[in-house]
Formats: structure tokens, C-alpha cells, sequence
């Protein structure tokens, strides 16, 4: 299978620190990957740098031939200003951005898109509900109706299931088995590792410096997760520069 | 009758009352969705620096042609940009947040302004500047004012998407498009715009009493940015007509008589207003069953 991206020798970070060091591999197109390490490995960082808002301190990431506005990335803390006069409709709307665009009509084709979209996660009835109003779950699950309308082929979600109740993850969870049936690329980061062992073919054990990347089970080993776990957050603000 | 000439009259019979009237509806219908984006962006006295920010360039205009409309509009435009651009290169290239440095440029941009007209002119002139001369509305500076809106009305149709988008979710914006940017340059010269147009009709200080109260009012009223944009060109719209009657009637002088009505539009609302207003948090009635 083809690659949908590629690492090639990264390293990404802060003020020369590096968050991610020297990670290097391919993501084969229609893989579904869960991104694991402990807080500060640098998974939200990896992500970053797939969507190019962070650049590489080094090394390079290759979007074989895609754009970045083809990916479609639900960041950990969303900067919605959840005061902002608008409705879920309208908020789901914005999904059809690459669509639409500045000036596109919204017509009746769109318009169902949208409903079938608010209906996939449960938000029915909801519509006209201002942003303001929704929980934690019900926000989560209008982000996640954004995204199926965005309809990117490789989807990057920063840890989505944090804070939400069992029912909201299960149903959200489908929706990602859904892209995974339609053969679209998605990354995710995530802290439950039961739920990675379940739904996820490929593992990648970050802490810094990529621990393992494959096989699910052959990753998440115990002799592993130890390694991620004696990670140290802290910069070494002595470091020397790294020569490799 | 008597209705008729206290409401309608002081208008058909002066042809300077009809030039304020359709000068004001002007300004209401271009300021008003200008100071509703401001206001959501919590940009509420950005407007404000950038009122006293046109101070100076006005005047070198005013310096080098006398009270001449378009020397003073361009000279107002430029120093106008020069700021918002200045402020949000030095926001950007240093440890400073773009308000803080938008204060120091806009406070050396009045200090400049004050400096050159009382050298060169005199008090009256000043008055101008500060109050403007909505009465005396010549035809120039009306076509200049509804210019001026109907450029800003096309330009918020144009970048509505983006504009609305980066207030609620600006990295979503950033994900999917590269229009924020000159999205937010567009608006921010769309500010400097219309208060080139109010400094004229109302002067420096007023021109942003007419952007940014007739939003914090429709605040008030709506829940959803359309009706927002719609109630906050009403009520500019109503306070330039109330203000120009009250300044009419008592000899009050026009542009703070407009702002005041606008003001006491924004205290009904602060108190009665449907949307998070005084008595309804007071009285908000018995919950629902569901």
C-alpha cells in the first residue's frame, strides 16, 4: 500500500528543545494508528507538525502529494469561543469549507449532508441550540459531525474520547471505524490502552524519542510502556546540541 | 400636526437637517455590523485607539490644505494603517500582546494629532476635529460617507465566512484555509474606514460611539449574529434620528446628541434587554420541566 505520509528522520519542539526526536516511518494510506505515550511525549506536538502549525526543528514530514487543508484535525483544546452567537448547525456547517468555500452556495444537497451528519452523532434536535449551551460531549460530538462533513481523507484527532462518557465514546468510536471501513487514513491519540488494543491495528508508543511503532500487540508490551514511562518531561535546559 | 412638527418638520424644512439625517443612516448602516465583528472579537476599544490614531494623519492633511476633505480623509486613511499595521508587526515581532502595543502607538498618534492642530489652527478647529460638524454636511463629504459605507457593507458580504469563523474557531479557519489573514487586514481597514467616514459627521471621539454602542445594545436583543447586525443598524439608525431631533429641539450640539440617545438606548437594554439583561437575571422566571 502507498504511503499517506511520511516521517522522514523529524524532530519536532520548542525553542530548540526537541518534543518529538528523530521519528522516522510511513503512515501506509487507509491505516488506523493510535499515537500512546505518557503527557508531554509529544504526541500533540506530532500533530502539530502534521498539520503545519508547528515546523520541524529538523528532518522533514512528507504529505506524498496531499495538501495540508486535505486533513481534517481535531486538536486537544479546540480555541472555540463557545460565547460566539452561533448554532450547532451552523457550526457543523463549516465542515463544508473545502466545498463551499468563501463564497458557495449552501443548497438542499448541502443541507441534508448537514442533517445526515447531525443525525450520524446523535445531535438531532439539536440544531438551532446555541454553542454556549452544550456539554463537554455534546460540543465533542458536533466536532466529530464537523469532521464527517469535511470528508478529508486523513483525519488527525488529539486525543478525542478525554473527558466524555462511555456512551459518547462508544458512539464516536464507530464513526472512526466507519472512516477506517472507508478506507481513510486516521491517527489518533489516546490514553485508554484497552481501547487501542481493541480498535486499533497499529500502535505508535511515543515518549519522546518513538518507542516502538507496528503491530498493536507487539507495541503495547509491558517491557515497553515501561520505557515510555521513565521518559523525563522536563527540558535539560544544558543540553548539548544533538549530533545526529 | 403638532407631532408632525416636532418629529418630521425640522427635516422638510431644512435641507441641513436631511443632509445629517441621511449622513447619520449612512454611518449607522456601515459602522454598525463593522462594531458587531469588534465586539465578538473582543475588540470593543480597539476601535477606540483607532478613533484617536486617525487624529494625526487628519491633521498633516489639515496642515498642508487646510480644512480640505480629501486631504484630511486620506491623511486620516494612512495614519489609520500605518497604526493597525504598526501595532500588529510589533505585536507580532516582540514579547508584546497586540492591545498593549496598540495603546503605546495610538497614545503617541493623539499626542502628535493635539500637537500639530493647536499649533497651526485654533480652538474652533479643534472643536471640529474632535466633535465634527454633522450640521454642516457638504455634498463631497456625503458622497464620501455613503462611499465609504457601501464599500464596507460589500467587503463584510465578501469575507463574512472567514470572519465569523475565526472568531468561533480561528484554528479550524487555519486548518482548512488561508483567507483569516487578509480576512482580519480587510477588517481591520474596514475599522479605519468607518471612522474616517464618523470623523467626519461626529469627529474623533463619537465616531466609535457609533460603531461600537449600537453593538453592545444589539447584544442585548439577540442570541444570533445575523439579528445582532440587523438590531445594531436599527439602533444607530434610531439614535441618529432621535439625537439630530433632541439636538434640533434644545440646541443641544448634534453629535453628542446622537451618541446620548445611543446611550440611553444601551441603558434600556443593559436593563430590559431578553438576552442576559438586569431583570431578567432578576426575574428570570420558573424553570421548565425539561
Amino acid at each position: 500500500m502507498s504511503a499517506a505520509l511520511t516521517f522522514k528522520n523529524v524532530t519536532l519542539g520548542y525553542d530548540r528543545h526537541p518534543a518529538v526526536h528523530h521519528l522516522h516511518g510511513d503512515v501506509k494510506a487507509g491505516a488506523l494508528i493510535a499515537v500512546v505515550g505518557p503527557n508531554g511525549a509529544g504526541k500533540s506536538t506530532l500533530f502539530k507538525g502534521i498539520v503545519g502549525m508547528l515546523k520541524p526543528l529538523s528532518g522533514g514530514i512528507d504529505l506524498c502529494g496531499m495538501r495540508v487543508r486535505d486533513i481534517a484535525y481535531l486538536p486537544q483544546i479546540a480555541d472555540i469561543d463557545r460565547t460566539f452567537p452561533i448554532g450547532v448547525y451552523d457550526m457543523v456547517s463549516m465542515g463544508l469549507w473545502r466545498e463551499a468555500g468563501l463564497f458557495g452556495g449552501i443548497g438542499k444537497r448541502e443541507r441534508d449532508k448537514v442533517q445526515t451528519a447531525i443525525a450520524a452523532v446523535g445531535l438531532s434536535g439539536f440544531e438551532e441550540r446555541a454553542i454556549g449551551t452544550l456539554s463537554g460531549g455534546q460540543m465533542q460530538r458536533a466536532l466529530f459531525a464537523r469532521l464527517l462533513l469535511q470528508d478529508a481523507r486523513v483525519i488527525v484527532l488529539d486525543e478525542p474520547f478525554n473527558a466524555i462518557d462511555a456512551k459518547t465514546a462508544s458512539d464516536l468510536c464507530d464513526l472512526v471505524m466507519r472512516w477506517h471501513a472507508e478506507k481513510r487514513t486516521v491517527i489518533a491519540a489516546l490514553h485508554d490502552l484497552e481501547l487501542v488494543k481493541s480498535m486499533f491495528p497499529e500502535t505508535l508508543l511515543l515518549a519522546r524519542e518513538p518507542v516502538a511503532w507496528g503491530n498493536t500487540k507487539e507495541v503495547l508490551t509491558a517491557e515497553n510502556l515501561l520505557k515510555a514511562r521513565r521518559m523525563c518531561e522536563a527540558f535539560d535546559e544544558h543540553a548539548h546540541e544533538c549530533a545526529a | 400636526m403638532i407631532l408632525y412638527d416636532q418629529l418630521i418638520g425640522p427635516f422638510a424644512e431644512f435641507a441641513f437637517m436631511r443632509r445629517a439625517l441621511i449622513g447619520t443612516f449612512a454611518l449607522a448602516l456601515g459602522a454598525g455590523p463593522v462594531g458587531v465583528f469588534l465586539m465578538l472579537r473582543r475588540m470593543s476599544l480597539v476601535g477606540d485607539a483607532m478613533a484617536h490614531a486617525i487624529l494625526p494623519g487628519a491633521a498633516i492633511g489639515f496642515l498642508l490644505s487646510g480644512l480640505s476633505l480629501f486631504a484630511m480623509t486620506a491623511g486620516g486613511l494612512i495614519a489609520g494603517f500605518v497604526i493597525a499595521l504598526g501595532a500588529g508587526v510589533v505585536a507580532r515581532a516582540t514579547e508584546l500582546k497586540e492591545d498593549a502595543s496598540l495603546a503605546a502607538f495610538f497614545l503617541i498618534s493623539l499626542a502628535v494629532g493635539v500637537t500639530i492642530v493647536s499649533l497651526k489652527g485654533n480652538n474652533v478647529d479643534l472643536l471640529h476635529f474632535l466633535f465634527g460638524s454633522v450640521l454642516a454636511l457638504d455634498d463631497p463629504t456625503l458622497l464620501l460617507i455613503a462611499g465609504i459605507t457601501t464599500v464596507s457593507l460589500a467587503t463584510v458580504a465578501v469575507i463574512y465566512r472567514p470572519l465569523v469563523l475565526e472568531c468561533v474557531d480561528p484554528g479550524f479557519l487555519r486548518s482548512v484555509s488561508r483567507a483569516g489573514g487578509p480576512a482580519h487586514i480587510a477588517f481591520l481597514a474596514l475599522v479605519v474606514m468607518n471612522l474616517v467616514g464618523g470623523f467626519h459627521a461626529l469627529g474623533t471621539l463619537l465616531a466609535v460611539g457609533m460603531m461600537m454602542l449600537p453593538a453592545v445594545i444589539a447584544r442585548f436583543w439577540a442570541r444570533d449574529i445575523t439579528a445582532m447586525i440587523l438590531i445594531a443598524v436599527v439602533s444607530g439608525v434610531i439614535s441618529g434620528y432621535a439625537g439630530l431631533l433632541l439636538s434640533f429641539h434644545t440646541g443641544a450640539p448634534a453629535g453628542p446628541a446622537i451618541i446620548l440617545v445611543a446611550g440611553a438606548l444601551y441603558a434600556v437594554s443593559v436593563l430590559f434587554g431578553p438576552v442576559g439583561g438586569v431583570l431578567r437575571q432578576l426575574f428570570p422566571g420558573r424553570h421548565l420541566e425539561a
